[in-house]
This record gives structure tokens, sequence and C-alpha cells, in this order.
């Protein structure tokens, strides 16, 4: 494997976004990550991001997108219909083929120009499923009570992951929620699709995240303490909802397995956990204390669509190359309940 | 800075999205107009309801051979309540439970309706019946919704269907509508583009330290990703780079009569192409460096049909190198 590691981080988010565009959103963002790096926009050797074409209704959102990244004279570019952490899976990939040291990779979405809720429905099984019309929240509401039911947890276990997210998120500037709710207050709230209130549930948000990768000495003559990628490893469930077994996450489980987790101590862990139950389901596939998950508040504070995984593979670099931790594990996911994960193993050395 | 625009977007498939189905799947909903569940029996005896072509353990082919009955009564797994129903959506339109359903004898679930008043009434391990339409039409609807079942009561009966020419044909394919609505934020250079269109206007963009000029900018100079920050009012004249006759009907609401000619017009003082019909000649007169001038609507609007189409000026075609760098 060849060494490769996040050498710099950028993103913002915003409840609803109506002043600008996607490109208008990103630009600034590729800038400062770009700028932050140490590496010239020229040099950059592969480029991918991720988004939803759906989230606009419009085909083909990702060559817009390309506005904002200067794309001439022609640069080598991908695209992935996911988060941005996937499209930092193949950017990964093209850099242990050696062909390029580094990539620029990005993941964007306004969750609020449709119903995202809803938007999200159009990714499931069209026979059987999607005439029905469940939203993303009718689905996860089904896992959470599957969760419950089999774990022995109880809302007031989903209100105290809420808590928790939002008393860390008050450090966070890109969160779009932060506080101190007491766990009476989230318990006395209206469900929005029981078992889950709306606390349980992420906010709405627009966002973009801009990560740039660099290979072994690129990496570290452009960053003092670059966040190596030590672990990087996806795997995915039947579509098939009643197939599976929505009490535990056995995709999360084998790729942090792949990924290497387990084979050193983790300080900090940043999950991609839309709702509150998401916490514990993924804390416990990872063997992480829930307590040391998603210290920026993670996507119950701030959840761009197609950016927040992306953003969890960051806010774990972040700490590294910073120097508060020194390794890490960060988590994406895809799909209905928790269908496909991804997981990621950063380290400093 | 003016409020930045906001379009109303529809996303709609109008006569809905056909698909076939394929012969596990078609053979399940041809059960379901009949008023039957039936699952798959996989190699190790499990039953799998909703069947789909493959185990989605093993990837082991399916085979409607395997098809076997279940229910119809069946058990809650889980569930969730929907305090308020979508309407054009959701079937049910007062509140209902989504609930995983296991069929008697299939060892998973599948999704559906149960259709109580509160979901006081709802739990876990549930037992619970299917109440069919009478409409069926082989798909997932033709369960209207499933309600509560004590083992031991009748279990309701499948209403017949109306007599069809093709009653007994397999189910091939399925029918999905679906509509969803956006409102799109246009941005501040858009919105900039827009309003000049509204007053008869080309407006386009540059970066600081650029000399390349981008008519209907979306916020940066595409080349470098720099910030289009600099307004540039774009003449409404400009080159033909290139162009095609069109022959398809109906393709376009300003262009009701084929053939005509779509084309990439390079606007005078701008550094990209923009999309316009030709016309005010006929197709076989249109040519590469043709000169044209816009024609715009009498009443202006912040929209791209401000400009109904591009006619000929008259003046003498542009030499091709003044714009090879732009095809």
């Amino acid at each position: 494997m060849r060494d490769v590691a996040v050498v710099s981080f950028s993103y913002s988010t915003v409840a609803k976004e109506q002043m600008r565009n996607e490109v208008e959103m990103l630009a600034p963002v590729i800038t400062e990550a770009i700028d932050a790096s140490g590496i010239a926009r020229s040099d950059i050797g592969f480029t991918c991001s991720g988004s939803f074409d759906y989230l606009q209704g419009g085909p083909f959102s990702f060559v817009m997108g390309l506005d904002a990244v200067g794309a001439w004279p022609p640069i080598r570019e991908s695209h992935v219909e996911m988060d941005g952490a996937w499209a930092l899976y193949e950017a990964w990939i093209a850099l242990q083929t050696g062909e390029v040291d580094s990539a620029l990779v990005y993941g964007f979405g306004k969750a609020s120009q449709g119903n995202v809720h809803e938007i999200m429905s159009l990714q499931l099984d069209p026979y059987y499923v999607a005439p029905l019309w469940p939203s993303m929240v009718d689905l996860a509401a089904l896992q959470a009570r599957a969760y419950l039911d089999a774990s022995g947890r109880s809302e007031r276990d989903l209100a105290g992951v809420v808590a928790q997210a939002m008393r860390s998120a008050r450090d966070t500037p890109q969160a779009i929620r932060s506080g101190e709710p007491s766990i009476e207050d989230l318990l006395a709230s209206p469900y929005v699709a029981s078992p889950l209130r709306d606390a349980d549930i992420f906010p709405t948000t627009d966002g973009v995240a801009v990560i740039v990768l660099a290979a072994g000495d690129l990496a570290r003559s452009v960053n003092k303490r670059p966040a190596w990628i030590r672990g990087l490893d996806h795997r995915i469930e039947p579509h098939s909802l009643g197939a599976r077994d929505l009490t535990r996450s056995d995709s999360t489980a084998l790729a942090a397995k792949h990924a290497g987790v387990a084979s050193g101590p983790i300080d900090v862990a940043e999950v991609h956990a839309q709702f509150s139950h998401e916490v514990l389901i993924l804390s416990e596939a990872l063997g992480v204390d829930p307590s040391i998950v998603n210290p920026s508040g993670g996507p119950l504070a701030a959840n761009g669509i197609m950016s927040a995984g992306l953003v969890r593979i960051g806010e774990v670099a972040r700490r590294i190359m910073d120097g508060t931790a020194n390794r890490g594990v960060a988590h994406a996911t895809s799909g209905p309940a928790l269908q496909q994960n991804l997981v990621c193993v950063l380290e400093g050395e | 800075m003016t409020e930045p625009l906001v379009a109303r977007h529809s996303l709609e498939y109008p006569g809905g999205y056909t698909r076939s189905v394929g012969e596990v799947v078609g053979r399940y909903l041809t059960g379901l107009r009949d008023g039957r569940i039936e699952g798959a029996r996989l190699a190790d005896g499990r039953v799998l309801v909703p069947p789909t072509e493959y185990d989605p353990l093993t990837s082991a082919a399916v085979s409607v051979d395997d098809f076997v009955e279940v229910g119809p009564a069946g058990t809650v797994v889980t569930w969730s309540w929907v305090a308020n129903p979508r309407a054009e959506k959701h079937a049910l339109d007062r509140p209902f439970a989504f609930a995983l359903i296991r069929p008697d004898g299939a060892d998973t679930s599948m999704l559906h309706m149960v259709d109580v008043s509160t979901p006081e009434e709802m739990s876990t391990g549930m037992r619970v019946i299917p109440h069919w339409r009478s409409d069926r039409i082989g798909g997932v609807s033709d369960i209207e919704a499933w309600r509560p079942y004590k083992d031991g009561d009748p279990i309701p009966e499948v209403p017949p269907l109306p007599f069809s020419e093709n009653m007994g044909d397999s189910v091939t394919g399925i029918v999905t509508s679906g509509r969803l609505d956006y409102e799109i934020a246009a941005g501040e250079s858009t919105t900039r583009f827009l309003l000049g269109l509204a007053e008869g206007k080309i407006i386009g963009g540059k970066a600081v330290g650029s000399d390349d000029v981008y008519a209907a900018s979306r916020g940066t100079d595409p080349t470098t990703g720099a910030p289009t920050s600099i307004s540039v009012d774009v003449s409404d004249t400009g080159v033909i780079t290139t162009f095609c006759i069109v022959n398809i009907p109906g393709l376009s609401d300003l262009a009701p009569e084929i053939p005509y000619v779509s084309a990439q017009v390079l606007l005078d003082g701008a550094n990209n192409t923009f999309f316009g019909l030709i016309r005010g000649c006929s197709v076989d007169e249109v040519r590469m460096g043709m000169r044209v001038k816009a024609k715009w609507l009498e009443k202006l609007t912040a929209d791209h049909g401000s400009i109904e189409w591009w006619e000929p000026t008259g003046e003498p075609d542009a030499e091709y190198a003044d714009y090879k760098d732009y095809l």
C-alpha cells in the first residue's frame, strides 16, 4: 500500500443557502482547501467529487460543480453519485496506482431546495418499496425501533445521544444546531416518526466539504503532520430491508475489520449518524465507546447531504493534523437505514 | 445586491416511469394481483419475501419454481408512525404505520402499511392481516393496508377482480409515478444575468486579473475557479461557432416547425458560447462563422425566454481563426 494522507480540509454549512448557487458555495471552500494544502491548483493530479442530481432535480449537477475547480487545461476528473467520502475512496485508489501524487476531493449539495427526506426515497427498490413512498426518516424510525426493542435501550438513551451531540457542537463553527438541551425537554417534544423526534433527526443542511490528499514524500513536504490513511474499506448489505438485521450494522463491522480499526487505540471517532440511534449502532459496530464519538457534534449538528460523510474523515484528520489526536476512525454511510458503510482509519506519525 | 431569484421547479415523468419487472418480480406481483402473497424458498430452506432474483446472502439464482405461498397473516417486526400522510405519495389519507411485516411461513419481512387510528394500537410482534383492493393491477399497492388480526378469526376475503380480458396474464411491468417540487436559488451571478435579460442586456462576469468574460457565468471563471466578481455587459451580437439542423418535432416551444437550427453563438466581448435557435433565414443558409443578433421578446422577463432566437445580421462572416478556440 502506498502511504496517502489528508493534508488539508475545509467545509461550510448553512441551514438554507438562498444567496448562492452550488458553484458559488463551492468555489471559496475549494480555494481555501487548496491554499491550505501547499499544493498548487495546477499541480493537483486527480479531482473527484460526490453529489446527487435529485437534490436539484436535474441531470449532471457535478458538471456544473466543475466550474468551481478550474478545469482548463483539461484535468483528470471523476465523480460518484454518492457522498464525497466515496469520492475520497476513488481518489485514494487513483493515488494507489502511482499515476498521481495528489488529489482534490469534494462533496456538495443543497438539501433545502426540496424535501430531502422524500427525495431520498428515489434511491429505494423501485418495485417493492419506492411505490409506498416511505421517507428516509420513516425507514430510520423502523431501524430505531428494531434497535431499541433488541438492545433493551430506550428513547431516554437516544435523548442522551442528542444531548451529547448538541453539547459537543457548541465548539463547531459549522454546527446548524447546538446547545445544552435537558433529557427531559428532549423527551417531552413530539414525535416526527415514532420513536424519532425532531432532535433525533439531522437538521436539513446545505453544505460543501473539500479534502486534499497527497502521497508519501509530497504529503510530508507540504504538511508538518499529515493525517495518514492507514485503512479504508466499504461494504454493502442487501437492499431488501426485511432481509437485513436492522438491529446492528454488519457492513460497518466488516469494513472496520478490513480497515484495521482494532489494531491500535482510537482517540477520536466521527460517524455519519444522521439519526440518534445510529450513533449507538455504529459505535457498537466499530467497537468504540460512544463517549469519544462525534466530538464535532456530528450530523445531528450539521449534515450537508453528500458532504457530511467526507466531513467525518476531515474532522478526524483535522484533529490529527493539529496534534489533538493520534489515531482515529471516520465512518460514512449511504443508502437507507445504514445500508452501505465506509470506514477510514487515520493516524499521525 | 438585489435578492437572488428563486425558481420553482418540478421533477415529474408524465404518465409515470415504466419498468419491466422480469420473471421473479413479475411472478410475485402477479400473485398480489390475484390476492396471494408468495415467497421464494432458498437453497438453505429460508423463505424470502418479497422474493428477489438472487439470494441476498449467497447470490444464488432464485427461480419461479421455488415459489411458495405465505401468509396471509403476518407479524409486525418493527414499525414507525406516520402522523401526517403526504398527499399524492401515500395510499392512505389518514395517519398510519409503516411496518416491516413477516408473513407466516416467511423468514424475511416486507415493508407495508398498517391501518390503525393511533400509534397506541401498534406494537412490535402484533398480528396483522392484509386487506386487498378490488382494483388490483399487479403492484405492492394491491394490498390497501394491513389491519390487526386475532388468530382464529376469519380471514378477510379477497375481493374478486372485475372481468378483464387480460385476466390470467402474468404481470410484466409496472408504471410508477411521482413528483418532486423544488425551489432553486439562482445565486448571485445567475441572478445578475437573468435580471439583465429583463432589461434586454446580456451580462457576463470576469475574475480579477483576467480579461476573459463569461456570459451567463455561474459565479466563477470555469478555467480557474476564480470568482467572476466584475460585471461586464456583453453584446447581443455574435458568431455561430457550430450548429445542427433539428428534424425532430416537439423539442422546443420556440421552434414549432421543423427543420430548425440550434447553434452555439460566441458573443462579441465574451469568451464562452451561448446556446440559441437560428431563424430569419432558411436552414441551408446557416453556416459556421455567420454573424447573428439576438431577437428579443417584446415583453422582457428575467428568463432565458427573453431571447426568442438569433437571426443573421448580413455582415461578412467571421474568420475561422477568430472562433476556432471556442469549438
